[in-house]
């Protein structure tokens, strides 16, 4: 084999892969945001009375659920525009990956919800909790505690998907590196150093997330 | 004269050749990540903690970092070794190696849901290793298994639309040549979305039928 190793290339170019990181964790907090205010309004919608608003709320997870995040960005980036809708790649990227997370958050808080019986809120009512102790004590801590492991997984996972914008041109960390291997031809060298920066964003989100359960939901041991 | 091309059944059935793709990459994968993912789930629950650490470290790996990143480096790493991939072979290494990894983090999981007591009966009866786990808990645990594991098929059919990236022409990709010419890309990821919808949704209702039903068996 002669082929020789350069990861000089990389690592001189160290300020537009940064650039790219930084772009990637704010895209995956700007989805994530949004996905959780979608993932609300539609866990709302589909306790409506009102049968057309659950149907669009089901709908809605099921398409997304069931369709590849490829395809859905191309939708909205190469589609849409035909509608007279257009948007940058960055923006797009947003949306797409609100409306993804959006669907699987859904999901997970309506099963959060489910999981908080109602003998238990009529035990706080009867043992004299007030209405907001009840929601604060009896609804919201357990069912976040319930939901806490599945949403924070959840936001590594959509951190790993952002990746797949790169397709669109929005300049996070996989667009980066593919620029650089298209000016340096370093492509295992460039695409090994970026999964070690993916690899040390989900250690290093595992571990902030796990040390917040504990601080947050841990019950006290006595 | 630059002519355009209208959206007809030509078009159509160029998908549907992009989808026999899609579904030979799926299956190639979960055939592969079967055995793979057997390997690293009893890797994982062995007494060795070699094994045990190393199957951790694969899951992980795998896990921690985005399947796009796991594409190209199958793709460019094996070509830097002397390989000549086609598209077609590094897809199918790349995406077998990740099913084997998830297969396997969703089988240990399976397999340590099987009551202990089961494997403390099997080694009083003096079964060995092999026969403990062919007759007694596998069973068990492929019985749990099923609802995670069709829902991981799922995830691995529309994760193969990311081999169009690499230039392998799936269902994702052939979209992509048709929305080029025939310029109309709202109506052809639109059909491209309904394929795939057509394919994963009844896989999806099929494990959460399999998730209630084994719900109700248990309680």
């Amino acid at each position: 084999m002669t082929y020789q190793f350069d990861f000089g290339v990389v690592l001189r170019n160290y300020p537009i892969l940064l650039e790219g990181t930084w772009l990637t964790i704010r895209l995956s907090i700007t989805a994530m945001v949004l996905g959780l205010l979608i993932a609300l309004a539609m866990v709302l919608a589909r306790r409506s009375r009102f049968w057309g608003v659950s149907a669009i709320s089901l709908a809605y997870v099921e398409i997304v659920r069931n369709t590849p995040f490829l395809v859905q960005i191309f939708l909205l980036y190469f589609g849409l525009p035909t509608l007279g809708i257009r948007m940058s790649p960055n923006t797009a990227a947003v949306i797409a990956l609100s409306i993804n997370v959006g669907a699987y958050a859904t999901e997970i808080i309506r099963g959060g919800v489910e999981s908080i019986s109602k003998g238990q809120i009529e035990a706080g009512l009867a043992i004299g909790l007030r209405p907001l102790q009840v929601f604060r004590y009896v609804i919201f801590k357990p069912a976040m505690r319930a939901i806490y492991p599945a949403l924070t997984s959840q936001f590594i996972l959509i951190m790993l998907t952002s990746s797949v914008v790169a397709s669109i041109s929005a300049n996070e960390l996989t667009y980066v590196a593919q620029s650089l291997e298209t000016m340096t031809f370093r492509s295992f060298e460039i695409y090994f150093v970026v999964t070690i920066v993916y690899l040390i964003l989900t250690f290093l989100l595992s571990r902030i997330f796990d040390f917040l359960y504990g601080y947050l939901f841990s019950y006290p041991t006595r | 004269m630059l002519t355009v091309r209208d959206f007809g059944f030509n078009e159509f059935f160029f998908l549907l050749t992009g989808l026999w793709w899609t579904i030979g990459l799926s299956l190639v994968a979960f055939a592969g990540g079967v055995p793979g993912g057997l390997a690293i789930a009893l890797a994982r629950v062995a007494n060795g903690p070699l094994r045990r650490y190393f199957a951790k470290g694969v899951i992980e790996l795998f896990q921690g970092t985005p399947l796009l990143m796991q594409l190209f480096l199958v793709y460019f790493g094996l070509g830097l070794l002397g390989f000549e991939l086609s598209p077609w072979t590094a897809a199918a290494i790349a995406f077998t190696l990740h099913a084997s990894a998830f297969l396997g983090e969703i089988w240990r999981g399976c397999i340590e849901a099987v009551p202990k007591g089961q494997t403390e009966a099997a080694t009083a009866l003096a079964l060995s290793y092999w026969t403990r786990m062919r007759y007694v808990i596998l069973p068990q645990a492929f019985r749990i298994s099923l609802p995670a594991t069709v829902g991981f098929f799922v995830q691995l059919i529309k994760g193969t639309s990311l081999a169009a990236i690499i230039g392998f022409t799936e269902l994702a990709r052939a979209g992509q040549i048709i929305s080029n010419a025939t310029w109309q890309p709202l109506l052809v990821y639109t059909v491209v979305g309904a394929i795939y919808f057509a394919l994963c949704w009844p896989l999806s209702r099929y494990s959460k039928h399999l998730e209630s039903k084994y719900a109700l068996a248990d309680r």
